[in-house]
């Protein structure tokens, strides 16, 4: 459908405010949804590990150690693909960069491509390049208070320029990847990137 | 994920290897995109004081599994576009595709689809969308399925999918996809599907229905009267060791309650599937 059909009768409330800075389909919310798809995991802390893995080798870890790597903290919008948006989220975690920087001083060697694996079996793929360049977050933190699990916690991935089905909840390990693999939700039919602002929402998005 | 979702858990603890994975990457950018549809209003339906059903005739509908759901997309004169995801709640073997929308008093959309759209009206839509809160009969039972609200709606067009299918089997086959409703509204009014699930449950031993309202049930009112919890599951769910497929939907805090209580009576957290509802999949 070239142009769009105009509903009868429909006004809509927009969100001059919003103007810029809501990627297309989306609206604001003040609220924090929760979106899963399965029952939330529960990792004791001191079963928790992270884990960056690449070719043959692996940088690991412990919750403690991980609590004494540089913290940054965020403001960033952040876009879900089921259309809300929420301005202004406040996180703190450990930069991506920082992983990658702690791991290859370990000789852990990167990859194009990365596989994000969360306590429960979920999975996320995205480019090497989404993630690092001051891009991406394993955070800890939300609004100065330990990341609730519903919300991910203790860590989930952050990734605030991707649709947040990228910013993978439990997160424990990054895989860097010579060839792309798709994810959980990018084997369901979802984009293999997801740039809200492309509105790559579902594979064969433009 | 309609009321869709950012993050999971599932089955795979270990993603395949490099064969499906290296073909199914880039397979997905080489996809057919998800057409816009322009589905006309067969007929409306009211289901509650706050919810209507929508029947649509979807020109080109490539057809959906139980549990998938659509976006729907309402352009103004000028332009301005809101997009929001509704489940379907009609079952694949059925003519119209059915949406049932609770109108949300401060929502921007819904109003508009519960007050506004009459029989001839015209709707752009795409669809089906996810891949993972879906069920049908070939993937067998039991069926457990747990609905708050407005999250009856996709468990419907399992149980409608379920019934179509069933009719006319024989008892074997009933007895091999048995299924379980429980069901949380906050009051009798609220109940969307009544005289339908009624129907469903009365016709069908292998169906169970069980209805929990939270709020001012009636005086003669039988059955359970409180939120959903632990011992209302271990009282009504299969036992894990049926090994049920779990369905779970509803507002966050329902789902997040009924999830975790399932998992601890020791169902397997792969086999629960959930999915949130609300304004915007339910606030916390």
């Amino acid at each position: 459908m070239s142009e769009p059909f105009v509903s009868r009768g429909f006004r809509g409330r927009r969100q001059s405010a919003a103007a810029g800075r809501l990627p297309p389909g989306q609206y604001e919310t003040r609220d924090f949804p929760v979106l899963s798809a399965g029952p939330t995991p529960r990792t004791p802390l001191a079963a928790w590990d992270f884990t960056l893995r690449g070719r043959g080798t692996a940088a690991r870890w412990t919750w403690e150690e991980f609590q004494a790597l540089p913290r940054e903290t965020v403001t960033v919008d952040i876009h879900c693909v089921t259309k809300w948006s929420k301005f202004g989220t406040v996180w703190e975690g450990v930069s991506v960069d920082t992983l990658l920087a702690e791991a290859g001083a370990q000789g852990v060697e990167p990859g194009p491509y990365v596989l994000a694996v969360s306590d429960g079996g979920y999975t996320t793929n995205l480019p090497l390049a989404d993630v690092a360049g001051g891009k991406a977050w394993v955070a800890t933190g939300y609004d100065g208070a330990p990341l609730a699990p519903e919300h991910g916690g203790p860590a989930r991935l952050l990734v605030p320029h991707l649709y947040f089905w990228k910013s993978a909840k439990w997160v424990r390990q990054l895989r860097l990847m010579e060839r792309d693999e798709a994810g959980f939700w990018e084997s369901l039919g979802y984009h293999n990137f997801g740039d809200p602002w492309r509105e790559q929402r579902y594979a064969g998005d433009e | 994920m309609p009321a869709t979702s950012e993050t999971v858990s599932t089955a795979r603890s270990e993603p395949t290897a490099s064969p499906t994975a290296t073909t199914a990457a880039p397979a997905a950018s080489r996809a057919r995109p998800i057409a816009w549809r322009l589905a006309s209003v067969v007929d409306v339906v009211p289901e509650t004081p706050r919810a209507r059903t929508l029947r649509l005739d979807v020109p080109g509908w490539p057809g959906h599994r139980a549990g998938q759901h659509v976006d729907v997309r309402l352009t103004a004169e000028d332009g301005y576009q809101a997009q929001r995801s509704y489940s379907i709640g009609s079952a694949p073997e059925e003519l119209a595709v059915a949406l049932t929308v609770e109108r949300l008093d401060d929502g921007e959309v819904s109003p508009y689809l519960t007050d506004e759209l009459r029989p001839g009206d015209r709707l752009e839509l795409r669809g089906p969308i996810g891949g993972h809160f879906v069920w049908d009969v070939a993937l067998g039972g039991p069926l457990l399925l747990v609905a708050g609200g407005s999250g009856i709606v996709p468990l419907m067009a399992m149980l409608r999918h379920r019934a179509i299918v069933l009719a006319g089997a024989n008892d074997g086959a009933r007895h091999r996809v048995p299924a379980r409703l429980l069901y949380s509204a906050r009051r009798w009014d609220e109940v969307i599907y009544r005289d339908e699930l009624a129907r469903l449950h009365e016709g069908d031993p292998t169906l169970d229905v069980a209805l929990t309202l939270t709020r001012e049930p009636p005086p003669e009112w039988a059955g359970f009267r409180r939120r959903i919890d632990r011992m209302m599951l271990a009282e009504v769910a299969w036992p894990p060791a049926e090994r049920p497929h779990a369905f779970v939907c509803g507002p966050t805090p329902l789902v997040e309650s009924v999830a975790a209580a399932l998992v601890d009576l020791g169902h397997d957290p792969a086999a629960v599937k959930t999915e949130r509802f609300g304004p915007t999949g339910g606030a916390t």
